[in-house]
This record gives structure tokens, sequence and C-alpha cells, in this order.
């Protein structure tokens, strides 16, 4: 069997796209969410995507199965949210562990359908470890800068908990993604690095920021530099940017990034910039003529979409990937 | 398993790589990275409890404010990394460090640097790291407390992501002399890097800097080991960096400041010679290396490297001979005033310092023949220097406006003399008129522009707000102006400049129309404009745009320039007209039937509190400061960026922060002399939907009052998707159901135009657009504090509400208020039903013009819909079908009816 590594020294490996944009097409109702086993549950859970894992499990697959057919070689779990943090807002903080085991059960599930049925193309899971709605270095108080929501504390034990739920569940790679906040992201590569000394484990880890507009900087005002140095310090499979811009704001931070670096890089941009009614309308082609413009300058070595990005955007995408090489990391002289 | 070893190997791989980047990198918000060409890294100091009294009275005071003062002063002194350090017997340690740090995190220009974290207890330290996301330097860790602990903390400083500073220190106790320096180090070294895998490079030594001269035989070698040791570490424990605390080398000569500074300075160069590459050194005190006098100079080195052995008692009578021999800090700040006359007439100009203006013109006058002169030599440029430095993008609108407000003071105190010449006469580049059509009350960025221009020489004729095209056409001949400029912000204003454009054709014009403002869009200026003019029509939408724009219209030649404009629009204009009809509309008997519904039956209604009409006359305008949401403010000043953001933005962030600190003072002025005044009408009313599309309002007794009328959304939407009107948001008559809604108008512009134009007869064109842009944002704030009211006590549908002022800026409450004139209902006429439900102009004064535009400028003036599904959306275009429909609702022709809504009906 072949492992992600090895793919990725032949080949530019392809992310799947959005998980929300392709729930939003079912429609679910209220009713749909809860499904048999939450019927009398007190809390509205109209909207929280990853319940779905336990309540539509064959739809989480659906989209799964969708993107691996679309040519992704690596599909992210539904667990964005899944931390007891992201789950206070539902009162589900004890579902936390299922979730995440669940998630990555079904997804693991799928790639290996995949895998068994094209050896040639192994598939591969990666846990996807959302930046959870507190920042720990920005205050939500204005008139009390001091303070914060969140601790490191906080987060650190919300996050061993999903990523150890996560690996029970077989992911492949862990994925510390949409970081707008970089202490977040550290306290989630804290867990990480205790769990592996822990379980004596070597799990890779893909980590991914978010460049928030066109000051070039994360919302907690790192650069594109800063942000590398910062979470540098545990040896990463790859580090890219996702979410918040489409694909052609993002290539110049991409670029300086992809120059920095030593570790792979990854990029999984919006489908261009929400319009007026927060659509996004980027089509696949449109799409995937701004990720040729990656590709022609050997700037990633995994690529994939975010928000409004659906199967037929990563079709588009794989096919360009394929007539690329992958970018090649600086070698010492 | 197999995965494992691969994984191993991958890793290992990395490692070999990373030996091609080995320095030492730091982050704040921005990186640092020790390179070998790196200048000495200089560590700011004096957020030290230990070091600074004063740092430390205002920690144990909890004046943080002012705490943080002290840390903007070291970056702006120059400091690269900030060491922060709290360990006082008094203090709460760990809460000093985290409350600081959390708030240096909220302070941009501070927190850009890395910080260290210094203390001598592990529990701060670590808790100081759970704080910071950039890459900072842990203060220090050693072998004092044996090996185990060691690793201990060095495996968390690396798991926390941190760079270190290792004491010469272990379990016999500190290193003093060379021998024990290099054993400690080496092992500190060999623990970190093979049993800790730490990166060699985030190992930075502390090879303890000891006071030299005190007198005692054993302190001889103290400056000599510490050099050679530090020497020795760069040459054997590769990657590795070294530091150390300069100003202890000097403690024997405490009060003896010129002996210390030239000690510390003499210090700090030889070892940077010797290797040390990063310190914590006071800048107040280090004199500059080649300024200590070569005596002094001599003595102290003879300390430094032992080379006599009576070095101390001679440095010792010596300094004697030094002592009290303060230098004054001479006030840096005001260097500048001794520069040549036209360097300091530049200077306040690029500065936008008027302080010395006159002075410096008198000087200047007095130098001349003609005092037009000073104009056309001196103070021209000086406008060059802003003019290039804002062309290429190293200066900011709001620094350029300040630069013109010293502009003009000058040339206002200079006009006398150039009168009483009388063939005097200033040449301009060129003459503009500016003007903000009929019917339209706003300019603040008709003024930006044309102080903009007016720096760049151009004699800017400006007619003001609300001017009829008859005046801009007689003016623009009589005046012979060399451009038109014409501004508007609300939509009908785009009707009107087509208007403008047509006349200047029939009366045979052949200047240039420049075409401005919010709601202009090239898209306008090429389609509905430039086609009936046959003259250049540009659309710039931006001041920093302007200047060149009309430098290119003014060149000699300039055909070939406006050639290209004209092909370029019509280009555009074919293609906007070619695009075609790729958006599909549904009959409005279609989209009525698609209408957005709300379950009537179960729907939550709640009765006002407080139905009828509430006028506020005297407000305290004070209060709306906390309501103020500031990215808008940023933007009327062409710089954009989400605040607060903005105020730390990588291009524009000084000069955002700049401007931020005037609007506050400016606004300071306002409240605490109550320069403007805030009034506000509103109502709330029975209501019901009748005819899908209309809401009737009703009084006490359930007569009648009023119809709103509402617009529909045609576009053709998938299956499933609703076609809103805000109709649908109050219950239809034949629901049985008894709904309420509201409409209101604020304004907090009363005064605004007194304050503008005094400001303008001082010159201050700065503070005249900042009053206007501030009345603007009190105007709004006033209409989200209105609405909270309205919410929470007078309809009081929300009474336990409870949000932060971010979450008001992004409406995240429940019901909405749209604005008559925005994308939910663009019909301006519906203001004047609002206007006679409340007696707008009777009550509060608040007018409107004949393009249906209030004044005061600073008003808001809306609905309120209460429902909890009620959201804000876009119009969109309309078809014919319903402007018929509509103009029959509204009891007026069809023509009338396509006027007001022509930027809303497709084509």
């Amino acid at each position: 069997m072949s492992t992600i590594t090895d793919a990725l020294q032949n080949r530019i490996l392809v992310l799947d796209g959005a998980m929300g944009t392709m729930l939003q097409r079912y429609n679910f109702s209220e009713e749909d969410f809860r499904g048999e086993r939450f019927k009398t549950y007190p809390t509205s859970l109209k909207g929280n995507n990853d319940l779905l894992s336990l309540t539509q499990p064959k739809a989480i697959a659906e989209v799964h199965r969708k993107y691996f057919e679309a040519g992704a070689d690596i599909v992210e779990t539904n667990t964005f949210s899944g931390t007891t943090i992201g789950m206070a807002d539902y009162n589900m903080e004890e579902l936390v562990y299922e979730l995440n085991y669940e998630s990555a059960k079904i997804a693991k599930q799928v790639a290996n359908e995949f895998t068994r049925a094209n050896p040639e193309q192994p598939r591969f899971v990666a846990g996807s470890i959302g930046p959870t709605n507190r920042t720990a270095s920005l205050s939500p108080d204005v008139n009390r800068p001091e303070y914060r929501a969140v601790t490191f504390e906080d987060l650190r034990v919300a996050y061993k908990q999903q990523v150890e739920a996560l690996l029970d569940g077989g992911v492949d790679v862990l994925l510390v993604e949409t970081i707008f906040d970089t202490l977040n992201a550290k306290a989630a590569l804290f867990a990480i690095d205790q769990v592996k000394e822990e379980r004596n484990l070597d799990v890779p880890i893909m980590v991914s920021g978010t460049i928030t507009d066109a000051s070039g900087r994360t919302l907690s005002g790192q650069t594109v530099e800063a942000f590398l140095t910062s979470i540098s310090h545990i040896p990463l499979l790859s580090v890219g940017f996702n979410c918040a811009l489409g694909a052609d704001q993002l290539q110049p931070y991409l670029q300086r990034l992809s120059h920095e670096t030593e570790f792979y890089t990854s990029a999984h941009p919006n489908a261009g910039l929400p319009n007026a009614f927060g659509e996004y309308d980027q089509t696949p082609e449109q799409m995937q003529t701004l990720i040729e413009n990656y590709l022609k300058d050997g700037l990633v070595n995994i690529i994939g979409g975010c928000c409004g990005t659906t199967p037929e955007h990563i079709k588009k995408i794989a096919e360009a990937a394929k007539k690329y090489k992958p970018r090649k990391i600086a070698v010492a002289v | 398993m197999q995965l494992l070893s691969r994984w191993n190997l991958y890793e290992k791989e990395l490692k070999m790589l990373n030996t091609k980047n080995k320095y030492l990198t730091l982050s704040g918000l921005e990186p640092l990275i020790v390179t070998p060409e790196s200048n000495f890294i200089n560590v700011g100091e004096r957020t030290n409890v230990t070091g600074s009294r004063k740092f430390l009275r205002l920690i144990k005071e909890e004046n943080y404010h002012e705490a943080l003062e002290v840390a903007r002063d070291q970056v702006e002194g120059g400091a690269q990394i900030i060491d922060v350090n709290m360990d006082e017997g008094m203090l709460d340690g760990k809460q000093a460090m985290v409350t600081f740090l959390n708030l240096i995190a909220s302070e941009p220009d501070i927190a850009r640097l890395p910080i260290m974290i210094d203390s001598s207890k592990w529990e701060i330290i670590e808790a100081g790291l759970q704080v910071v996301q950039g890459k900072s330097v842990v203060n220090s860790i050693s072998l004092k407390e044996g090996e185990a602990e060691f690793i201990r903390q060095a495996k968390l400083v690396k798991r926390y992501g941190a760079a270190v500073i290792v004491m010469a220190f272990d379990e016999v106790g500190q290193a003093d002399s060379l021998d024990r320096r290099i054993e400690i180090c080496q092992r500190s070294y060999d623990i970190l890097v093979n049993k800790v895998n730490f990166q060699p490079q985030d190992i930075i030594f502390d090879p303890n800097i000891f006071p030299v001269a005190t007198g005692m035989d054993e302190h001889r070698l103290n400056a000599l080991d510490f050099f050679k040791a530090t020497k020795w570490i760069r040459e054997n424990l590769p990657y590795a960096n070294v530091s150390g605390g300069v100003s202890n080398v000097s403690f024997s000569f405490r009060g003896n400041n010129v002996v210390r500074e030239a000690i510390n300075s003499a210090f700090l160069y030889h070892a940077i010679q010797h290797g040390m590459n990063m310190g914590i050194v006071n800048p107040t005190m280090l004199e500059v290396y080649d300024e200590i006098p070569k005596d002094l100079l001599e003595h102290v080195e003879d300390v430094l490297f032992d080379r006599r052995d009576d070095a101390t008692e001679r440095l010792l009578d010596f300094a004697e001979t030094v002592k009290g021999d303060k230098k004054l800090d001479v006030a840096k700040v005001l260097e500048w005033r001794n520069d040549a006359l036209q360097d300091r007439i530049t200077h306040s100009l690029v500065k936008g310092i008027d302080a010395f203006i006159i002075e410096d013109v008198e000087e200047a006058r007095q130098s001349v023949l003609k005092p037009i002169e000073v104009i056309e030599g001196h103070l021209m440029i000086g406008m060059n220097v802003v003019g290039d430095l804002f062309g290429s993008g190293k200066m900011f609108l709001p620094q350029v406006v300040k630069s013109a407000r010293v502009m003009k003071k000058a040339v206002a105190y200079l006009q006398p003399f150039i009168e009483a010449e009388k063939d005097g006469k200033q040449e301009f580049a060129g003459r503009v008129l500016m003007a903000t059509v009929k019917g339209d009350v706003h300019d603040i960025g008709k003024n930006i522009v044309s102080v903009v221009l007016g720096c760049n020489n151009y004699q800017i004729i400006d007619l003001g707000v609300m001017v009829p095209p008859e005046k801009i056409i007689e003016t623009a001949k009589r005046e012979n102006v060399d451009i038109i400029g014409l501004s508007g912000l609300i939509t009908p204003s785009l009707d009107e400049m087509v208007y403008v454009s047509k006349e200047m054709e029939k009366q045979g014009f052949n200047v240039p129309l420049l075409i401005g403002g919010a709601t202009t869009s090239r898209a306008h200026a090429a389609v509905k404009i430039a086609p009936n003019y046959s003259n250049t029509v540009i659309h710039v939408n931006d001041a920093s745009r302007a200047v060149t724009v009309v430098g290119d219209l003014l060149k000699k030649d300039s055909r070939v320039y406006k050639e290209q404009i004209r092909e370029e629009y019509e280009k555009f204009r074919e293609q906007f007209l070619k695009r075609g009809k790729k958006k599909d509309y549904c009959t409005i008997e279609d989209a009525r039937k698609r209408k957005f519904k709300i379950g009537w039956n179960t729907a939550e209604i709640t009765k006002p509190n407080q139905l009828g009409i509430h006028v506020f006359e005297e407000f305290d305008i004070a209060s709306l400061e906390d309501y103020i949401d500031w990215s808008p403010f940023f933007r009327s000043w062409d710089l954009h960026g989400k605040y607060p953001d903005i105020l730390t933005d990588e291009v524009v962030g000084t000069q955002a922060t700049d401007l931020f600190k005037d609007a506050k003072a400016l606004l300071k002025r306002v409240f605490n002399e109550k320069l403007l005044k805030a009034k506000a009408v509103f109502g709330l009313f029975p209501a019901n939907t009748v005819n899908d599309d209309d809401i009737q309002i009703y009084d006490e007794n359930g007569k009648l009052k009023a119809t709103f009328l509402t617009l529909r959304q045609q576009l053709d939407k998938r299956e499933g998707v609703s076609n809103f009107a805000l109709a649908d948001f109050v219950a239809p008559k034949d629901s049985g159901a008894q709904d309420f809604m509201g409409c209101f108008c604020v304004s907090a512009g009363f005064g605004t135009a007194e304050l503008a134009k005094q400001f303008e007869s001082n010159h201050d064109d700065y503070n005249s657009i900042m009053i206007k842009a501030l009345a603007d944002r009190l105007a709004e704030a006033f209409a989200e504090y209105l609405h909270k009211e309205v919410r929470t006590t007078y309809w009081g549908y929300a009474e336990n509400e409870n949000l932060s002022n971010d979450e008001l800026i992004k409406e995240s409450y429940k019901g909405i208020r749209p604005a008559p004139g925005y994308p939910a209902c663009p019909d301006h006429l519906e203001k004047k039903t609002i206007w006679k439900v409340l007696q707008v102009k009777e009550t509060i004064g608040v007018e409107l013009t004949d393009s249906l535009a209030m004044w005061p400028a600073a008003s808001v003036s809306g609905y309120y819909f209460g429902n909890k599904d009620a959201k804000y959306f876009g119009l969109g275009k309309i078809t014919e079908d319903q402007l018929k429909d509509y103009a029959k609702r509204r009891g007026i022709s069809n023509e009338e009816a396509e006027k007001w809504l022509s930027p809303n009906l497709a084509d």
C-alpha cells in the first residue's frame, strides 16, 4: 500500500471541495437533522452539519463518494466544528467523541472502496480540525481588550479529544484548517504533539491558514511569513491556505508561502468571492483556469476547494492537476 | 508499519533540508529573521518591573494604558523584540504577564514584534507562552534545577513553539569563568539538540554579563571572559546565538552616566565583534562608539580587556573628571528647524505641520522680488514632493489633505501681499469646476478630490451641493474652465448627470467631464453618459486617481489619451450591452405567487409597548460613540479595510491610525462643546399587508393612516427560493392577524454645515471634511441606537436582547430597518410617505430635496419590521409589468415611475 508521502513525491494530490455547499443541496429540515435519535432533543439542531454524520450518514458518504468520483485523492471528514467548544452551541458536548469517530469511519470506508477499486490511485482521509468559533488572541469585547473568550488550555483539551477520536476512527492525516487565529492552531498542534507522544505514533499533519482579506494577513493580524514562522516548530506534511479568498486573490500569498517553506504546500480556495447575495458563482471552468496558474508556477503539492466548490469544480481541478508536475521542495545544496 | 517508516524517512529528509535555513526566526504579527547579515538584534528592556521603577509603578497601579505606552515607546525607539518581565514579590506575576501580553496583542503597532517572555518562575513563563500567537523567546531556562527539569521545560518550550535563552547556570551555580561558561553551554547544547530534538538555531545562550571595574581582583576578567565565551559558542555550537543584558557591565558606575554610557557602548561594540548577535540594551544609556572621547575610550577598553593592572583605578580617577557632564537631551523632534528654508517648507508640507509655516513663508517672501514667487517657487516645490509621494503610494489621502491645510494657510498669508502687487497672478495648471448635482447634498468625496487637485496646483471652482444644471453650465462658460467634475451619492443623481451631459453637448462644450460618487459606476458612465457627449467622459471613483487623470487630460497633447478613453468606453459599452439577456425574469404575478411565506397563524407577533409617534429633540450625542461603525469612515477617506484591522494594515495602517486619532479628537470636541445636535422621530403602528405588495398602517382607531408601497424581486429563481418584497414581513389583512410596523428618521447633522464652513474659513479642509464624515457616522450610530431602543423598549419584542457593538454592526439582531433608496427598497418616493406620517419636517426639521435626499445630509430614515424572519435583501431588477403596476398604485405616470426607478429597470 502506498502512502500519502509517496504519492506527494510523484504527483499533485487533489483535496475535496466544500461539504457545506453540498449538504445545502439536500435541503435538510430540522427533522432531518434530528433523525430518530434526537427527535426530542431540547435544542434546535438545524445547521449542525457535523451531526449529520450520525443522523444522515448516507448523505455524508454520498458527498465523499462524489468527490472521490470527481478525482479527489483526499477527502476531509465532516468534523469542522467537532469540538466541545463548537458543539456548545447545540448543547452536544457529550457527543464530540462519537461525531469525530463516526465521521472518520464513514470517510475511511468510502476511501477504502475507491482504493480497492483502483489501487493505482490510493485515496486518503484527512481529519478536519476547524478553528472553533472563538479566538484565543483576540478579545470579542472592544471595551476589554485584555479579555479572552477562550484560553489556550480550553482549546488544547478540546482539540486533544477531537484528535484522539479522529485517529481512532482511522484518518490518515490530520488537517488543522481555516486558521484565522494562529494561537488556536498552536493549541491544536500542541494537542496533536501530545497525542503523538502518548501513543508513540507518527501521523502526518497538514496546516492551512486563512488570509482574511486584501490586507494579506490572518484575522489575528499576522503576515504570511509570521504565520509560517509561528507554526513551523512541529514537523508538518504541508502548510497552505484555504477559505476567505478566491483562487486569484490567494495567489500572491501562496507564492510567498511557497517560496519560504520547505514543507509541502496546499491550497483550497473558495469558488471566488461571494456575490451580493452571499453565493459563490465562480464556475468550475473559471476556477480551473485560475488554479492552472498555480500549477504552471509550481506553487502547490495539494490542491482542492473550500466554500462554494462542488464535485464539478474538483473534477476540473483534478483534470488540470494531472497535467502538471508537483512543486519541488527546495533541496539543500 | 510501512506508513510509519516512510513518514520517518520524510521527517529525516526534512531535517536535512532544514539545514539550509538554520537561522533563528521569530514572529509577532511580522517575522524577524536573524541571519549572519542582520545587525545586532536590540531587545527592548523597559517593560521589565525589575529594571524599570516607572514600569513597576504603572503595573502596581494597574495603569496598563500607560504601561502600553512604555512598550510603544520602545517600538518607536527601534527595539526589535520586547522583553516583558513581571517578577516582583508584590505582584501576581502570572496574572500581570497574561494581562499585559493580551493587551499588547490588541495593539498592532506593538504586537508586530516578537515577545521575550522573561521570568525566573516557570509558571509565569508558561502562562505567557499560552497567550502569544507568534514565535516568542523564553528568557530563560537553565540546568540550575537539574537535568530532568531542564528537559521538561525545554520540551514544553518546543511544543509551544518558542525559542529559548539558556543561562550559563547549572546545579553548582552560575558560570563565572571562561571554562565554566564553556562547560555549561556545551552540556546544555548537547541535551537540547540530542535529547530534546530542539532546533539548534532556536537556542540563545546568555553567558552572563557581570560588572567590570568593581575593584575586586576576581572580577578583572569579567568582560574578557564573556567575549571569549561568546566567540567559543559561535565557533563550536553550530547555529546557536548569543545574547546578554548589557547595562549590567557598567553597574559600578551608577550615577555617572557619561562613563556608564561609554562602558556600555564599548562593551557592546566588542561583544558584537566576538559574535553576540542579540541583547538587552537601553538605547538611552548608550553613547555612539565613535563619539566616545578618545581618552575615555582608552581607559574603558583597558578595563574591558584587562590590559593594565591599574586599569580600574585609572578609570575611576578619570571618571571623577567627567562626572555630571550629562548632555542635555536636545529635543530631536525639532532638529529639522535648523535645515535650509526650502527644506523646512517642504518638511512642513509633507508632514502636514502648520506651526511654523507662516514664519517660514514670511522669510521666503522677504527673499524674493514678488510674493507670488513664494507660491510658484517654495510652496510648489514642496507640494510637488507631496504629489510625487502620493503618486508613488508613499503618502495617503488624509496626509495629503493635511498638507493642503498647510498650503492653504501659507497662500492665505501671502494673498494680501500678492494683491498689493496687483500684477501678481498665480499661474495654475488648470481650472476645474466641481459640483454635487441638483437634489443631492453629499459632498465628502467631492471635497476630497477638490483638495487633492488643489494641492496639485489646479484652481478649483467648487459650486458646492445641490447645484442646478444651469448654474454648472453658466459658471463653466463664464470661468472658461478646463474640466467639469460632477459628483453624487443617491441614485436620482445619476439621471441628473445624464441631463448635464446632454446640456453640455447642446451648448457645444468641449471640455472633459469627470463623473464620481458612491452610486456612479464605470458602467453607468459608459452606457448612459458617454454617448450623450462628444468630448471625454470619464469615471473616477477615487481621489488618488483624479490627479493622474486630470493631468493626462490637460496635457498639451491629450488627444491620444482621450481617444483611448473613448475607445475603451465604447468597447465596454458594447460588451455591457451585448452581455445578453443572461438573466431571466418572471412576471410580477408569478413573483407574487412565489412570495416569501411566513406562517401567520403560528407566527409570534408582539404588540408594541408604546404605539404612536415619539420624538427625541435633545438627545445626548455623546452616548452614540460606542455605536459607531468605523469601517465606512475610513472608506470615505479612500482607506480601505475593516476597522480595527485597518489600523494595523501593512500599507495604510499608520495613516489610518493618524486619521483615527484626529477623528477621535474632533469627536471629543463635538461631545464636550455640544457642537452637533441629534434629533429623531419615529412611530410604531398597527399594520397589515394588502394586495400582496402594499402595507397599510392604521391609527389607534383602526383608521387607515398611510400605505407603504413595496417592490418585489422578479429575478427567476430556483424552485423553492422566494421572490421577496418587504410586504412579506407583515401579516396580510386576510390572515386575520393584527401585525405592526414602524418608521423613523434620525439626524445627527444639525450644526455640521456651520462647523464645516467655520473650518473652511480657517483654510482647514481637513477638519471640514472630517466633521461631515463624523456626522454621517453619528447619524448611522443614532439609527443603530434607536433601533435597539425600539426592539427592547418601545416595541419590546426583543426585551432580553444583549448584543455587543460588533454584533450590532453585524446586524445579528432580530428584525430589520431597511431604508428607502437602498437595495431592499430603492424607491426614494417612500420617503415622502414617511415624512407625511411622522411629520418629519415639522417635528425635527429634516427636509427632503427635489431628488429626495435628506438635509442635513447626516440623516437616516427607514422602516422597522419586527418579524424574526424579516431579512435584508436586494430588489435587483424589475420588469415593465411591475413598473406599470407600481405607477398605478402610486398614482403617477409611467414616465415618472420610470424616472424614479430607472436604476432598477431590467433592460
